[in-house]
């Protein structure tokens, strides 16, 4: 149920890296990290979903819940590698359509350079 | 197979109850995204009882009781914590969630929009929600 986030600096770019469950217990962990001031310093923030494997309203809310901030601060939020069961709960509430949310890697930089 | 789990009312729970969930639909082959889907709306429901009708009181219990009908699944999950108000349930406005940075209230969305059937019904004491789904 754990939830292990690994980040990697590159420049001006944090690859956030999630791994395990995102649901109502382990989603408090991704909103410290997403609410440190340190992060507002980087302009591009690129979330790897390949090892998330669940995400519930929780987790959904904690994104949604920062959005705003980093919109007005022009950070870009970007979500690559994700699963086709975790990017249909995101479908459910038409959140693909409101967040930036790729393929693989590549894309995700090129989306993040434009 | 066992077709029911009761456990404390702590957050850390909610994985016992995937869990069990997952475990039970096993046998029936469905495709990652609808298991997922089904195992997300039972995860949504015991979360609201366990954090908003039992303040995370691990003195309290839900129970989570799963059978197999003819065309479908059906759960029905058991507290005697505070009765979810239906009436004064609105959906969310995820744009305006967005605008104003709030963190929750669209558990019940997504529980609405992937069963076929979600009811509450309280006796004053004792709280069931019911949820169906038509599988193959």
């Amino acid at each position: 149920m754990s939830m292990k986030i690994t980040n990697e600096i590159k420049d001006a770019t944090i690859i956030m890296t999630l791994d395990g469950e995102l649901d109502a217990s382990s989603s408090v962990v991704l909103d410290e990290e997403l609410s440190d001031p340190e992060i507002m310093k980087y302009h591009k923030i690129l979330v790897d979903c390949k090892n998330l494997h669940y995400i519930s309203s929780a987790g959904l809310g904690v994104f949604i819940s920062h959005l705003q901030r980093f919109e007005d601060a022009q950070i870009k939020l970007i979500f690559f590698n994700m699963q086709d069961k975790v990017r249909n709960v995101f479908e459910i509430l038409g959140l693909d359509l409101l967040m930036t949310i790729v393929g693989d890697y590549e894309e995700a930089t090129t989306i993040a350079n434009e | 197979m066992n077709n029911s789990i009761r456990v404390e009312c702590s957050k850390k729970n909610l994985k016992l109850i995937r869990d069990f969930v997952t475990d039970y639909l096993q046998a029936h082959n469905l495709s990652d995204i609808l298991m997922n889907q089904i195992v997300l709306a039972v995860d949504e429901i015991c979360a609201n009882l366990i954090i908003h009708a039992n303040h995370e009181d691990p003195s309290k219990y839900i129970t989570l009781v799963v059978d197999k009908q003819k065309d479908g699944v059906r759960f029905e999950i058991t507290d005697n914590g505070a009765a979810f108000q239906r009436t004064n349930y609105k959906e969310p406005d995820i744009n305006e969630n967005i605008r104003v940075g709030k963190k929750g209230g669209v558990g019940v969305a997504l529980v609405n929009r992937i069963m076929d059937k979600v009811e509450f019904k309280s006796n004053g004491t004792k709280n069931t929600c019911l949820l169906y789904k038509k599988i193959a």
